[in-house]
């Protein structure tokens, strides 16, 4: 079937728990308050734990794309390791086939329409070859419903400005994922790009840079101006789809005032415009263009076409025509397993936004701290977190095959029945959890104290203890709902530990 | 008395016990003679006239050569034992089966820790490399799990729980106040108890143990040679040691309202020393109050109160000095400190003096049989261990 369309199949986002008032910061200051507010990560998220959350979201209601995910490409200016590749951390935790092509995609806000144009060559170019591949044996009902290869594109920033500066205020965190392949399950179908790669330094952070720098404001409108006329155009041009046929136009931009600019130069109507995020969670980087697309895609009726710009050295420009199968993609979105899918809206309804100042620097790293009356966490030990990659950042514990007993961590001996090595790997993420009992620990040292910790029962069996996250002591109680999320315990010589933390339900 | 065990087959002739402080002018060298010279002095014998010894200590030093560099032995065999907060207790353990069975005459069993030269709050482990994901959870903390469940499943209300945890740490204060030896020597008002800075919710300050460098020691000798060396020996009446597998942090069905451990101790001893009744038939007890919630679930785990009802004992006084059951007598690890390798040590050091009427201002009327509780690790998983001591053979 050398016809079937390719585009996206599912889509999902994240904004961290925590925000950050424009309000507080100025007030840190005695500035002039703005209006607004940023999301941003907890000191125990990255770029790296924002794309997992963002995934897991996308893969929500489409569960069975997730053994078709022949490739995966994170996009992102903020990797933990300048020299460790995040997407491999990415498809370990989403607990995805070794046997799968991973790639960063980096040092640009552009990364993720880069990473998403390469995707949709590569389902293109698999576009009807999922069947073959998945039984050469030859044809039968079973694999008729194989699908063909699916990418999943995740793009996710924390970016960092310096404190008391004009980007503090704008810059913020976020994720999002896309799953992107080809065949009748796509939503919003891939119609045509046109690319200008321009040689232009409007936003910076060099090699050695902590801060993202910008030129002045006028001049970088002025070459974000003439890169997305460019794009607009040549789009226009080689795919005959006049822009007043565009329902929604993603249209990033450094700042809002610099979108309507942009919009009205365009001659883009206020309708046509997809409403930018930067007044509820801040520009999210090379995560803020697909973030936008995703809130697009919660509102965007069949039929509709969504253009998608993304800026950055240059500009990408995407049309997409959204299918008859987003409704009921919509529909199963709702209703899977014992979470919803949250993307934008739901996250955006998440949030506390009483992020004291001081917290968002100590976070951020941005705070000579004194020393803690507890000693600094060891270096890890790389064969043994080798050895626990799966429990560690997939979430496998044990099941025992003799008695039914669930054990985490992973276990020999069974603690109920003591068979020895009769175990067989058991998956607890995504399984209802609730509060056994619990401590606020004020003494244990922390970027964000207190530490809190909660035994964790599963509604299906097994217990783990758990660190609470995102979640304010007087919150805990025995018997609240849990669910478990992906962080980074602790960076120490150099290493990142991820594992997994709980927060309460929401 | 029993089958198993070494009921009466050893027994205790001189112990020693530095005061528990934050000795800043004295190092473990300094401790271990301490509370060996006075344990020597104590029994009236000679350092050399030890066969052999055991060291507990949990972090202080390695090896038997921390005691045998420190005492000067004579090329003795000397063991270090480490169980965790247990050490001390299974030094003592180790150094009586030693004797029960007939490979020594005379040996000594000590223990040391020197906690404040770490320049930490509390406890800190020294933990072998791992994959990183151990928990960030303080030892306050992992026993503070046990308040919200035990509060939880019978019915006491946040207010009420934390007023029975606080008298439980002003038994213990009140207790130590009235002893030369222990850290903190005063008594301390309810309302400060309960209103102490937050450590680990519900728990403050004034429900953990005191941090402190100490050092006790025992000399152990087989019962028949006792009485050559003082009129009034302690004898052993029982050991036990649980060490469980973990079962807390892996299956629900624990509820964090006991200790496994203890009950399976406890089961031990009492069948060892013959007791069927432990409220009655004990007439004192040190228990491992390392936080206030770990000693109201003693309470219920060793059979001194039902199930739900220790909350009560507790406000009723029963545990008080003057009370039916006196525990902690000394003050217990809140007040007379927590030297880690020590503490095991320091609680048999409590009953030797009270079955020896040399306890001064907290003697007890005529006590002739008592229990030391030591735990060692954490509410879902530990080594917990109880010896029975008397004063009189069966």
């Amino acid at each position: 079937m050398p016809n079937q369309p390719c585009g996206i199949l599912g889509f999902g986002a994240y904004i961290p728990y925590h925000r950050l008032t424009r309000r507080t910061i100025a007030q840190a200051y005695g500035d002039r308050a703005q209006a607004g507010e940023k999301a941003v990560a907890h000191y125990d998220e990255d770029s790296v734990t924002l794309a997992v959350e963002a995934s897991l979201d996308s893969l929500l209601s489409c569960k069975d794309s997730v053994s078709s995910i022949k490739s995966v490409y994170l996009a992102t200016t903020t990797p933990s390791y300048a020299e460790k590749q995040a997407s491999v951390t990415l498809a370990a935790a989403l607990d995805l086939n070794t046997a799968v092509r991973t790639a960063d995609v980096s040092h640009s806000l552009r990364a993720s329409s880069q990473a998403m144009l390469a995707a949709l060559d590569f389902a293109a170019v698999t576009a009807g070859l999922g069947q073959n591949t998945a039984n050469p044996e030859g044809p039968s009902e079973a694999q008729h419903q194989e699908p063909n290869g699916v990418v999943l594109v995740a793009a996710a920033d924390t970016r960092l400005a310096g404190a008391q500066g004009a980007l503090e205020a704008v810059l913020g965190d976020g994720a999002a994922a896309f799953l992107i392949g080809s065949g009748e399950q796509v939503i919003a179908r891939f119609v045509s790009a046109y690319s200008i790669a321009a040689e232009q330094t409007g936003q910076w952070r060099s090699a050695s840079d902590e801060f993202v720098q910008m030129w002045e404001d006028r001049f970088v409108a002025r070459m974000y101006g003439t890169a997305l006329r460019a794009a607009v155009h040549g789009l226009v041009e080689t795919s005959g789809v006049m822009l007043s046929e565009i329902h929604r136009v993603v249209l990033p931009a450094p700042h809002a005032r610099m979108q309507q600019e942009a919009a009205r130069a365009l001659g883009l109507t206020e309708e046509q415009l997809v409403p930018g995020l930067e007044q509820h969670i801040g520009h999210t980087g090379t995560a803020y263009a697909p973030m936008m697309l995703a809130s697009a895609l919660e509102q965007a009726q069949p039929g509709e076409r969504i253009l998608f710009l993304s800026f950055g050295e240059g500009c990408d420009a995407l049309l997409f025509e959204v299918t008859e199968q987003i409704l009921t993609y919509r529909e199963t979105r709702e209703n899977s397993d014992n979470r919803k899918s949250r993307s934008i809206q739901g996250y955006l309804k998440q949030a506390d936004n009483t992020l004291a100042y001081t917290s968002y620097l100590k976070w951020k790293g941005l705070l000579p701290l004194e020393p803690g009356r507890r000693p600094d966490p060891d270096r890890p030990s790389v064969p043994a977190m080798q050895r626990n990659l799966r429990q560690n950042l997939a979430l496998y514990g044990t099941v025992c095959t003799q008695c039914g007993t669930k054990q985490y961590p992973k276990q020999r001996v069974c603690i109920s029945c003591q068979a020895k090595d009769e175990m067989q790997e058991y998956r607890f993420y995504g399984r209802p959890a609730r509060i056994s009992t619990y401590t606020v620990d004020y003494l244990a040292a922390s970027a964000s104290s207190p530490v809190m910790i909660a035994v964790v029962d599963f509604d299906e069996g097994g217990r783990m203890m758990l660190e609470v996250t995102d979640c304010k002591p007087e919150e805990l109680r025995i018997g609240l709902e849990l669910d478990l999320t992906f962080r980074k315990l602790s960076v120490a010589g150099g290493l990142h530990t991820y594992a997994w933390k709980a927060r309460p339900k929401r | 008395m029993s089958k198993k065990g070494i009921t009466d087959r050893v027994a205790i002739i001189g112990m020693g016990c530095t005061r528990f402080t934050e000795h800043w002018d004295k190092s473990v060298d300094d401790l271990l003679i301490e509370a060996a010279y006075e344990a020597f002095a104590d029994a009236g014998v000679e350092p050399a006239d030890m066969e052999a010894a055991w060291l507990g200590t949990m972090d202080s030093g390695y090896a038997g050569m921390t005691l045998s560099s420190a005492l000067k032995t004579a090329y003795i065999p000397v063991t270090r034992v480490e169980n965790m907060c247990a050490t001390g207790s299974e030094a003592f353990r180790q150094a009586c089966y030693a004797v029960a069975s007939g490979a020594y005459y005379m040996v000594l069993a000590i223990g040391v820790e020197k906690l404040k030269d770490s320049g930490y709050s509390g406890l800190v482990l020294r933990e072998p490399p791992s994959d990183g994901t151990a928990l960030n959870l303080t030892a306050p903390a992992a026993f503070s799990l046990l308040a919200p469940a035990y509060f939880n499943k019978y019915g006491l209300t946040p207010e009420q729980g934390k007023e029975v945890l606080s008298r439980i740490a002003w038994k213990n204060h009140r207790n130590g106040a009235l002893n030369p030896k222990a850290q903190y020597r005063s008594e301390v008002p309810m309302e400060r108890i309960m209103k102490s800075p937050m450590v680990a919710s519900p728990l403050g300050v004034m429900d953990c143990s005191g941090v402190a460098d100490g050092a006790a020691a025992a000399i152990i000798v087989r019962t028949d040679l006792a009485e050559k060396y003082r009129k009034d020996p302690v004898y052993v009446k029982a050991l036990s040691v649980s060490v469980g597998p973990g079962d807390g942090r892996l299956r629900q069905d624990f509820d964090f309202t006991y200790i496994q451990e203890n009950i399976h101790a406890a089961k031990e001893a009492y069948r060892q020393a013959g007791i069927t009744n432990p409220r009655t038939q004990l007439d004192l007890a040190e228990v491992h109050d390392c936080f206030t919630p770990t000693e109201l679930i003693i309470y219920e785990d060793l059979g001194f109160s039902e199930r739900g009802t220790a909350w009560r004992d507790v406000m009723n006084g029963v545990f008080d000095l003057d009370g039916e059951l006196p525990v902690n007598p000394d003050g217990g690890l809140k007040s007379f400190g927590h030297p880690i390798g020590a503490s095991g040590l320091r609680m048999m050091y409590e009953l030797y003096l009270q079955f020896q009427g040399r306890a001064g201002q907290r003697q007890l009327d005529t006590p002739k049989l008592g229990l030391t509780h030591n735990l060692g690790g954490f509410p879902w998983q530990c080594v917990s261990f109880i010896s029975i001591l008397g004063k009189e053979r069966y």
